[in-house]
């Protein structure tokens, strides 16, 4: 979205609305110290874990990063999907990855 | 009154921004002098080990004898390093020591300067070097509070918002922002950030907004703050800060107005 608006979003304002838009999209990775490729790397990986058991349509999603100040921060997915995986597939992925995160984090 | 001057309690403020070359040091100075202009008993402290130039700036240079360092390492009292400035007794200056490095100085030392100062000033004032290291951390600990000096520009205002980070890290947060040299005809035509824009992005009360002035460099040259120059409305902006770390309730400047006549009119109704 940071993108989007510094390219498409008050074009015609001036040097100065540009550089706000610049500094927002820069600032939202700064302040969370998750650079943009890594953020395009995560995203590629949540959605890896979809697909697995959702038929995604992949030119319809956004995963973004809001930002209403310094500490609140919120990520934004919007993740269109036609109808489900068929079930064996599904059912791989998922008992070795539930139970090894559920032992990590108590 | 008079008991008032025996034990007074300074504030010791820092003065911040990550960016180089944005007017930390200026801002420092122009602070100094204008606190001192009105009445306050002040210490400024130049935190920039082996890039001083708060000496310079406030026209003090041929009058150093001991610095920082050697405070620290026991060469000299703090007294002794402490320089008068020339038209204001209550206003002093503690150089940096010009050929060591930040290393020579660690935060507890800064504190321990501080705490000896407090009780005898009203306002410490401490000029942080840029970056975010060593120097950066001996300016930070002993602070009450921080100002951060910036520029309506991308790169300064992206240095501010990571330094408010650590500000806010190290529980001396949030601070307050100066936004310094904004050009005024620049954001009235859409090409500059403005003040507004700056404190939508990184959500700080802001203490000044310093216009753009050439007198700046002309103060600079001369070694004399260009708040001591009465047509100077970057000068006076300066003088608003300081009022505003008083307490006093200052309304910010109208910047598009004629600066001598502006400040004149002003001067009329608050006396000074």
């Amino acid at each position: 979205m940071g993108i989007f608006k510094t390219l498409f979003g008050r074009h015609k304002q001036g040097s100065g609305a540009t550089a706000k838009d610049r500094l927002r999209f820069v600032l939202q990775h700064d302040r969370i110290h998750l650079p943009p490729e890594r953020m395009e790397e995560m995203k590629r990986e949540i959605l890896a874990v979809i697909v697995k058991y959702l038929v995604v349509d992949q030119d319809r999603v956004e995963i973004d990063l809001e930002q209403r100040d310094r500490r609140q921060s919120k990520l934004v997915a919007e993740i269109p999907f036609s109808g489900q995986q068929p079930a064996h597939s599904a059912s791989d992925a998922r008992l070795p990855a539930l139970s090894a995160d559920s032992a990590d984090k108590t | 009154m008079e008991s008032e001057e025996k034990s007074r309690d300074a504030r010791v403020i820092t003065v911040s921004s990550g960016k180089g070359g944005v007017g930390k040091t200026t801002a420092t100075a122009n602070l100094g002098i204008s606190l001192a202009s009105l009445g306050k008993r002040v210490v400024v402290i130049d935190a920039d080990i082996g890039l001083r130039n708060l000496d310079v700036i406030m026209g003090l240079e041929n009058r150093i004898v001991y610095d920082l360092v050697d405070v620290v390492e026991g060469r000299s009292k703090l007294r002794q390093a402490m320089i008068k400035h020339k038209k204001f007794d209550d206003l002093f200056l503690i150089p940096a020591a010009q050929t060591r490095d930040k290393m020579a100085v660690s935060p507890e030392d800064m504190v321990q300067m501080t705490e000896e100062l407090r009780e005898d000033f009203d306002y410490i004032l401490i000029d942080s070097p840029a970056g975010i290291e060593r120097g950066f951390r001996n300016a930070l600990e002993p602070a009450d509070e921080v100002l951060i000096v910036t520029n309506p520009e991308v790169s300064a205002v992206r240095d501010a918002d990571r330094i408010v980070g650590l500000i806010e890290a190290a529980e001396k947060g949030p601070g307050k922002l100066i936004i310094n040299r904004l050009k005024t005809d620049l954001v009235r035509k859409g090409e500059m950030l403005s003040s507004d824009d700056v404190y939508d992005i990184l959500g700080l009360s802001i203490i000044g907004i310093i216009p753009e002035d050439e007198l700046v460099l002309s103060a600079s040259n001369s070694g004399i703050p260009v708040t001591l120059n009465m047509n100077s409305q970057a000068g006076m902006a300066f003088g608003n800060v300081a009022r505003r770390i008083m307490g006093e309730d200052v309304p910010f400047m109208n910047l598009d107005g004629n600066p001598g006549i502006l400040r004149r009119f002003l001067r009329l109704f608050d006396g000074r």
